[in-house]
This record gives structure tokens, sequence and C-alpha cells, in this order.
């Protein structure tokens, strides 16, 4: 404590030469400078947008919206609101974003694994993958897969299909939908009683190996129950689920779940050109970490596929979890390149078609980066809290 | 952390407009500039489009080169910036173009809430739809159920809303941003059906790599009145634009035209004397040269003239005068005198 023992010392210091007070009143000028900046141009947007006739304020979001959204997950359709059309674009920018980041994990930590692995042709392959697609833009990538890949694809008419029940055309993937019956909800009790059996069985097996030393195969009888139970009570109370089979009716099939190509498209491009990035992450990670680490594990008789599992990659999370950080901020902030093939998102649903209808281009665009901005700080508090779970805890 | 974040972006949006400040006169800084920044279309043949030398064409270029022509006395002072239908009228707010000329739809909303003026008509215009002929559908009251292509931020993408859910009818819309991505959609399959305003389907119909294939439904589902477009709050321009407009389509009804107005400058007719002359005060009060509506017709010929080379019969569009014909012919083009 610096402060104190200068005070004790000269017993009375004056204002200015006490660096907490200064550093205190610097603060507060700082504050009101920054404030009376945000209140000035607050003012004179305000007085420009009223001396042009132009509408302000945030009464359009209540107003009937009149226009389609090709892929809501709530109900939408042209009666409902400006607002409702936030949600919409919203949910879709969430919906792809949540998918880009899981499989752009899963891809990139197979990759960055993949890279380092004493196999030639496997580690070349995945050097050239990142390679590839590490420098090329994404928006050139997202175009490829929609407007090259995607397009190739035969008409409605001439649907490819499996098994009569799936189709894949143009228009997107035709998947069977589960239309819930009577007793369904039996099942989903059903699954989150072998989610809790899981737990205790993973606390069984933990147990017995510390006094035992036996391993329990811990994850096939977990799957088993997983799987087993909810099964068991779907037949006993009486196959309560049907299946919505998607039809050729008219232009395009109908019924069914639909996976439109603009989603599959941008879900393509973002988790490949991000899992280039996260391999690269991973590589680093799993480099850092000492090769002794690896001898002695190798000495204790503990497999290479254990080894890496139990102990690098714990190690090299520590390594890896900041600079993915990073690249899940990325992935989220590039699906707004969503607006250039017209995948419904929040750019391009509500700061493209709402504002273009509305003309309140401050409050749309206002609320667009606040979503950003929110969904940015969100993941980056997870991941900091888990970076904090996963940190090195010196004793 | 989120206070600052908040601040930097208010910060940002803000000086983005306060940058753009209003000026009282877009006369007087369009003289200093000594060029016109004209808002046209990405590409549309026939209403604003680049030719194979990059020179912009079409009907609404027409106009900016009509006002360029009243204005600085050189149709060819004029700057063309492209812009997507969502990015219009933004860029016309925020001071970036002077004029907006790019087949924008007349519409209640866009006048009283935008902060903007539409100067007048220069296409009466209705939507309709293409589809290709192998469907086999001959109405668009059969387009149940069909997904549609529209390009995103317009009119069209309301109009057909109202359309199918008057009709009990359901779509798929798909969502483009510019047009030309909304042909290529059309041309892979992606949407059964294109709309859009009835001149731009012809327009972009002769952009597909097999025009023969498709074909123009009979059904118009609503009024799109086209027109030029400036900012609220500055009469003079306003006037300016609107005028330079029926200039042209006045000229029509003299029979004054590019190649003839020079012979009939010592003409007798009283309107004609007016129209090439300019009386002075009439001029000197819109702040423009004696010889505004003269240079107008010379340069950029009269509305006729204008019509059949873009879009009409001297066009690839070759679409017919119908409503766009003038008033004295049975179409709605009828402007107020020059008196």
């Amino acid at each position: 404590m610096p402060e104190n023992k200068h005070n004790l010392a000269t017993g009375n210091v004056s204002f200015w030469n006490d660096p907490a007070k200064r550093s205190l009143v610097f603060q507060a000028i700082l504050f009101l400078a920054v404030f009376a900046v945000g209140y000035i141009i607050y003012q004179n947007t305000q007085h420009n947008l009223e001396s042009r006739g132009i509408t302000t304020g945030f009464e359009f979001l209540d107003a009937e919206a009149g226009f389609g959204i090709i892929q809501s997950l709530i109900p939408y359709d042209e009666t409902h609101s400006y607002g409702r059309t936030f949600v919409v674009g919203l949910l879709n920018t969430i919906l792809v974003a949540a998918l880009g980041i899981f499989f752009a994990t899963i891809l990139g930590f197979l990759i960055g694994v993949a890279r380092l692995s004493h196999n030639w042709l496997i580690a070349r392959i995945a050097a050239v993958y990142i390679e590839i697609f590490r420098n090329i833009p994404l928006l050139l990538q997202i175009f490829f897969w929609y407007f090259a890949v995607l397009r190739l694809l035969p008409g409605p008419r001439q649907s490819l299909e499996l098994a009569n029940v799936a189709f894949l055309n143009v228009r997107g993937v035709y998947l069977p939908s589960p239309v819930l019956g009577e007793g369904f909800s039996w099942v989903l009790a059903a699954l989150v009683l072998a989610l809790i059996v899981i737990f205790f069985i993973k606390r069984w097996a933990r147990r017995r190996q510390s006094e035992t030393g036996d391993q329990f195969p811990v994850f096939w009888a977990s799957l088993g129950v997983l799987i087993g139970l909810p099964f068991i009570v779907f037949l006993l109370s009486g196959a309560s689920l049907q299946w919505e089979i998607p039809e050729l009716k008219g232009f395009n099939f109908r019924g069914g779940l639909t996976i439109i190509p603009e989603l599959s498209a941008l879900l393509i491009a973002l988790t490949i050109y991000t899992a280039a990035f996260i391999a690269e992450i991973v590589r680093s990670g799993i480099e850092s970490i000492s090769k002794g680490q690896t001898e002695a594990a190798r000495a204790l008789g503990v497999s290479p596929g254990k080894t890496l599992q139990l102990v690098i990659i714990p190690q090299a999370m520590r390594v890896i979890i900041p600079p993915l950080t990073s690249q899940y901020l990325n992935l989220i902030k590039n699906s707004s390149l969503a607006t250039a093939i017209g995948y419904p998102d929040l750019v391009s649903v509500f700061a493209g078609t709402t504002l273009n209808q509305t003309g309140q281009a401050i409050e749309v665009i206002s609320m667009t980066m606040a979503v950003y901005l929110t969904l940015s700080l969100l993941v980056s508090l997870f991941m900091n809290w888990y970076n904090k779970r996963m940190a090195l805890v010196e004793r | 952390m989120k206070k600052i974040g908040l601040v930097a972006a208010m910060t940002a949006i803000s000086v983005s407009f306060a940058s753009a400040s209003i000026s009282a006169d877009t006369l007087s800084t369009v003289k200093k500039k000594g060029y016109l920044n004209c808002g046209v279309s990405t590409g549309l043949p026939g209403f604003s489009n680049p030719d194979d030398k990059g020179k912009w064409q079409g009907l609404d270029v027409d106009v900016c080169r009509a006002v360029a022509a009243a204005a600085l006395g050189d149709e060819k002072k004029v700057k063309y910036i492209p812009l997507t239908a969502k990015e219009r009228f933004t860029a016309l707010q925020s001071g970036e173009i002077d004029i907006l000329s790019r087949n924008t739809t007349w519409t209640l909303t866009r006048d009283v809430s935008l902060g903007l003026n539409f100067a007048g008509v220069n296409y009466y215009d209705g939507q309709g739809f293409m589809v290709s002929k192998s469907l086999g559908v001959k109405s668009a009251k059969e387009l149940d159920g069909a997904a549609v292509c529209i390009q995103s931020g317009t009119t069209t993408e309301l109009n057909l809303a109202d359309y199918f859910r008057q009709h009990g009818m359901k779509y798929t819309p798909v969502v483009f941003d510019t047009s030309d991505q909304t042909v290529k959609g059309f041309e892979a399959g992606r949407c059964d059906v294109l709309t859009s305003d009835q001149s731009q389907l012809y327009a972009l119909k002769i952009k597909l790599s097999k025009p023969n294939n498709a074909m123009v439904l009979p059904e118009i589902i609503s009024k799109e009145p086209l027109g030029p477009v400036v900012k609220q709050g500055d009469d003079k321009w306003f006037n300016i634009v609107k005028w330079s407009l029926f200039a042209m389509i006045n000229a029509e009804e003299l029979s004054l035209a590019s190649d003839n107005i020079d012979a009939k400058k010592k003409a007798k007719n009283p309107e004609v004397k007016r129209f090439v002359q300019s009386d002075g005060p009439i001029a000197k009060q819109l702040g423009l040269n004696q010889d505004w509506a003269y240079q107008v017709v010379k340069q950029v010929g009269n509305y006729g003239e204008s019509f059949d080379r873009n879009v009409g019969k001297n066009s690839p569009l070759n679409i017919d005068r119908g409503v766009n014909s003038l008033w004295s012919k049975g179409g709605f083009m009828y402007a107020p005198p020059m008196r």
C-alpha cells in the first residue's frame, strides 16, 4: 500500500499530489466529457432528423410488417409486426451461429489433431485444408457453396430421394418431421430420467475406479441408457410419435421439415472457414505441451488415444480457449454475410427489409448493433468463465 | 465497457449523419461541385444500366441528364452512384446523392415519413409475374404454393404478400439484394416465379440465358408510379427537378425534339417561344439560365425520344407506350403548362 506509506511519511498531502484522488478527478472529467459528447451527438441527430421530416421513435415496431420471411423458428406471417420480424431475424442469426460454432469446433479439433498426425498423408491433407480455406475470403466461399455447388442440384420434380421419405433438390432438403401424439411427454420424462441415471453411473464408476482400479465402460453404458430407456417408454406409450412425410404437391414439396439451401450454404461456409482457424489454434495448443507429458503417459502404458484425451488436450485447452473465443465471436459476426445470399438473418430481415420499409435507419441499426454486442459479450463472458475453470490452479 | 461501446456506436452513426448535415441549397452546392450526384440502380436495362463502354443509359438516367442540363448547362456533368433498393433512401437522406432516379415507387409512407419528395412520374408501372413456360401456368391465380424470387426492400415485397393473402394462397419468399441475384435465383430454379414491376420483368427477361423459355403472366397486381425523388426541405431544388421532367414531357407535346429545336427557335407559336427562350423572371425564380428548357431538349431530348430510345421501339426491350403515352394520345403523361 504505497499511498498509505506516503501519507504516513508526510502526514498531510495536498489534493493534487494524492494519486488516488487525482485519478478519481480525471475519471470524473473523462466521464463527463464522454457523456457531453454523446449528448451533443444525440441532440444533433434529433435536430437533423426533425428538420428533414424523418419520423423517429420506436412506434414502428408495432406496425404490421406485411412481408413474408422464408424461415422462422417462431410462428410468423405477413400480419405480424415489425417487432416480430426483429425476433424472427434474431432467432435465425442465433440458429446459424450456434450450429456454426458447434460444427466448426468439432471439425476444427479433428483437423487440428490430424495436422499433427504421424501419418504423413493425413497431416498433409489437414495442412492443405487449412491453407486453402483460411486464405479465401469468406464471402467468396459463401457464394461458392450457394451459387456453384448447391445450384447444381436438380429441380423439385427430379429430386434426389432417400427411401421415399427424404428429398434433396435445389430448393433445399426435405425431411420427415415428427408429429407428437398423446403420451409423448412420458418419453421426454424418460429422457430426463436417463440423464439423471447417467449422472449417477458416472459418479459410481469414478468411485469404483479409485477404489478398485477397475474401469467401467461408462460411455457405452450411458449411450445404452440414453437410447434404451426412452425407447422402452415410447413402445409402452403406444408409439405416440408419427412422422409427417414431405409430399410433392403442386410446385414443390409440402409438409415435413425443410432446410433451405441458404441456411446450408451459409452454415457450410462458416463451418469450413472457421474450422480452419480453430485447427491452427488446436495445433498450437497441443504443440505447447511438453513432449515429456506424452512420453510419461506412454511409459505408464496409457494408449495414444487416451493420452491425447486425458493428458494432452486438457492441458492444451488453457492455451486454446482464449483464441477460440475470438473465433466464436468472429463466426457470430460473420454470420451477417447471410444477407448476400438471402438467408433471413437479423441483418437481412431487420436491418435490411424492415429498415427499408420503415426508413427508420437509426433505430433499426442501433437495435441491430446492440444485438451483436450483446451476443458477443455473452459468449465472451461464458468463455472467460470456462477459461477460469480450466486455468492451471497453482498451489 | 458496454457503455463505451454504445457511445462509440452512437458516434459512428451520428457522425455519418452530421458530416452530411443539411446544406440548405442543393443548387449552389451542385454548381460549386460542378457535377450532380445521381443515385441509380445497380443495373436495370432500359432504366439505368451502363452500356458496353461503361456509360450509363436509360429512362431514369435521362432524368439525371436533364437536370444536369438544366442546372449546369451540360448533361454530361453527372456522377452516377449505383444503389440497391435497400440503400437508396438512406443515400438520399444523408446527402450522398442529390437526386434519386431509380425506378422508385411513389407511396404514401415514403412520401410522408422518410423526409423525401417525389418530383413526378416518369414511368407508370404495375407489378407482374414471370414464370418459366415449362411450368404450364397461365395465370397468377394458379401460383398457390410457389416459391417467389423478389428483390428485398421494395414495394413489390409488400404487394406480393397482399396479393397472395387476398387470394388465399401460400408462397415461399426468396429474397435477394440485387435484381441480378434475383434473376440468377430464378434461372437456377430456386423459385418458380419472379415478381417485379412489369417493365423490370421485360428488362430482366432479356438478361436470361434463354429469354424465350420464360413468360410474363397477364395479371398486374399493383400501381407503381415510378419517378425521381429529392430530399425534403429544399423547395428550389425540388422545383428544378420537377420542371426538368415536365420540360421533357411538354417538349414532346409541343413536338420539340433534339433534332428540330434549333429550327424552332424562331417559331411564332407563343408556347414554343416561351419554351425555347424561357421568359426571364421564371428562369430566375428557378435559379437557372434563360435557356434551361432548351438545353434539356437539345441535349437529352423530349420524353418520347427518351422512351423510344431506352425502353420503347428503338430498344431491345420494345415496351409498348401504353399508359405512358401523352394524355393527348390516351396515356397518363400530362405535365402542367410552362407559363
